[in-house]
């Protein structure tokens, strides 16, 4: 289970926004990471970690920066809701264990609600309303499970399939 | 199978594959670049704890982003790839010598290959004929690793495309189009396979072009089938081999887009999102401070010379700057031998180390607060060049060159006649 207050992003959210390109050069995700999301006055002035980023189509399109999954995943960000995500951050963010739910809905939520993610449900608490989340291909779930690719391969003793 | 199938099956042992299902395949090469290469070397030692890459001709690193090291943290983060490279024994290893896929295209890529890099323009190698796709430090840190990966077996959609090109209408402008008609999402982990008389007309350039950009739609391939124009470009470049595949009889698509460009028109990207798009005309004079002709999209000679053909013996407006990057060395060098950098210098225009660029802006031309730049580029994205106040359009190299005589956006049609 999955429970925090919500902070909200409308459609094609791009990792340029997520962690500016002039940020990568930095060595380490800890430097990066106090840039994440550093023009979205929301994020910057109400995110705490443990809250839940809910946005719309197409999250996290653009560049295939891992950096954008990995400095939210340092930030505390508890799991990102959305109506689709882009293919490179959705891999990017499985690989690290960052938790992706793909809901129907999600446009739906509002600013700083409370979320409870359990299951194949989510319930926004502060509407009382429950949604339908999309559950991940078995595969995936199994990364995921293992907290990324790195445990799951570890797990796999680098022999199963890559 | 479709061809996207049968590439992918060739990869994976020879089974049949059908969209939906997990292979894993194996790779030809694994590119990184300066933006995404020290995360996965930090991966592939700290948390894979591996010792040798599966083959160190096969693992490409580029020093693009950032060169010439535009500061001491890009300056030692080169030094940590070199290292890399040197520990690795690695036998590609490039800085300054051009932007990642221009030099994959140029030196190393062949028909039926799979490839994976650390750079979501990445499918750019679908021009030749080949599957590519972006993925993120993680993934190529396994890769380097394993010489493997997972993929999902996409959907595909064929885009047919007929009709004859107008003049100062390039691919640049098809995409655009099929991209705001798409939309940026809109062929999310799919594969877009460009066929029909129009791209075979089309010049390895301009299939550049067209491959680069399907990310921008949310695509995981681009494919154009491997013909004799690409196999004249892979004789030019002085290499052979690799392999050519065909859809069988029951070869299955998603869907088929037909388009015509016999009617269409110089497209525009405006601010700040790749699929807002429209024809030139609808944005005629909005001025623009920066214009930037180069990157992975139009850094080409090709695009270089179709601007040297409307800067010719003028000069850019006194009110914008222009920067040319010529995309890799050897268009650098062509450009110079043919006169085309100095009929681009006369007219005004600044010359960049071959890279990315104001493309990303890792090396200069960053926009200051309220600046707008017309970039031959492929995104679009708020801040990306600078200032988060700042706005970026997108257009082909005729659109950027019209504009630079004019200091605002201008129909080529109308300033090269």
């Amino acid at each position: 289970m999955i429970q925090g207050k919500s902070i909200t992003f409308g459609n094609n959210i791009d990792t340029d926004q997520i962690i500016g390109a002039q940020h990568l050069i930095l060595p380490s995700i800890a430097g990066m990471a106090p840039f994440a999301f550093e023009h979205h006055d929301n994020f910057t002035t109400r995110f705490t970690p443990g809250d839940i980023l809910v946005a719309g189509e197409n999250f996290g399109c653009g560049s295939s920066r891992e950096q954008a999954p990995a400095v939210l995943k340092h930030r505390g960000v508890a799991a990102v809701v959305a109506r689709s995500f882009a293919r490179i951050f959705f891999r990017n963010a499985i690989n690290l264990g960052l938790p992706l739910i793909v809901c129907a809905q999600a446009a739906e939520i509002g600013e700083l609600a409370g979320i409870t993610i359990n299951g194949d449900r989510l319930c926004d608490e502060t509407t009382g309303r429950q949604y339908g989340i999309e559950p991940l291909p078995p595969f995936i779930a199994e990364i995921v499970a293992s907290g990324g690719i790195v445990p799951f391969l570890r797990r796999k003793r680098l022999s199963g399939l890559v | 199978m479709n061809v996207i199938e049968k590439i992918l099956s060739a990869h994976s042992g020879g089974e049949t594959v059908r969209p939906g299902r997990i292979v894993s395949v194996d790779l030809d090469y694994v590119m990184a670049n300066d933006a995404t290469a020290c995360l996965a070397v930090d991966i592939f030692k700290d948390e894979l704890m591996a010792d040798r890459v599966f083959d160190p001709g096969k693992v490409v690193l580029v020093m693009d982003h950032f060169t010439p090291s535009s500061s001491i943290a890009a300056a030692d983060s080169h030094n940590r790839m070199r290292r890399f490279a040197g520990e690795q024994g690695l036998h590609h290893v490039y800085d300054g010598q051009g932007v990642c896929h221009q030099l994959m295209m140029e030196r190393h890529v062949l028909p039926g290959q799979l490839i994976i890099g650390a750079d979501s323009h990445t499918c750019t190698y679908g021009a030749l004929g080949a599957l590519a796709t972006g993925m993120g430090s993680t993934d190529v840190a396994v890769a380097w690793k394993e010489g493997r990966i997972w993929m999902k077996v996409p959907e595909a959609v064929r885009i047919t495309v007929k009709g004859l090109w107008p003049a100062h209408v390039g691919a640049k402008d098809l995409i655009l189009r099929i991209i705001g008609d798409l939309t940026a999402g809109g062929a999310a982990y799919k594969a877009l396979c460009f066929d029909g008389p129009a791209v075979a007309a089309l010049d390895m350039a301009q299939r550049m072009t067209l491959a680069n950009m399907a990310i921008e739609a949310g695509a995981k391939f681009a494919y154009i089938a491997a013909d004799e124009t690409a196999s004249a470009y892979l004789r030019a470049a002085g290499r052979s081999g690799g392999r050519t595949f065909a859809d069988d009889a029951d070869a299955r698509y998603e869907r088929t887009l037909d388009y015509d460009v016999s009617g269409l028109a110089p497209q525009v990207a405006f601010p700040h999102s790749v699929d807002n798009v429209g024809a030139v005309t609808d944005f005629e004079g909005i001025a623009v401070n920066e214009l930037f002709l180069g990157a992975c999209t139009n850094g080409r000679f090709e695009d270089l010379e179709i601007a040297a053909g409307i800067l010719a013996g003028k000069k850019i407006a006194a009110s914008v700057r222009l920067l040319v990057t010529p995309a890799s060395v050897d268009i650098y060098l062509r450009a110079l031998e043919s006169g085309v950098i100095a009929t681009l210098v006369r007219s005004g225009a600044m010359i960049g180390t071959p890279g990315c660029s104001a493309c990303f802006g890792g090396t200069g031309g960053i926009l200051g607060r309220k600046e707008r730049l017309l970039t031959t580029a492929n995104r679009n994205f708020r801040g990306r060049v600078g200032s988060p106040e700042s706005e970026i359009y997108l257009a082909g190299p005729a659109v950027v060159a019209a504009s630079a005589l004019t200091g605002c956006i201008s129909d080529p049609r109308r300033i090269a006649s």
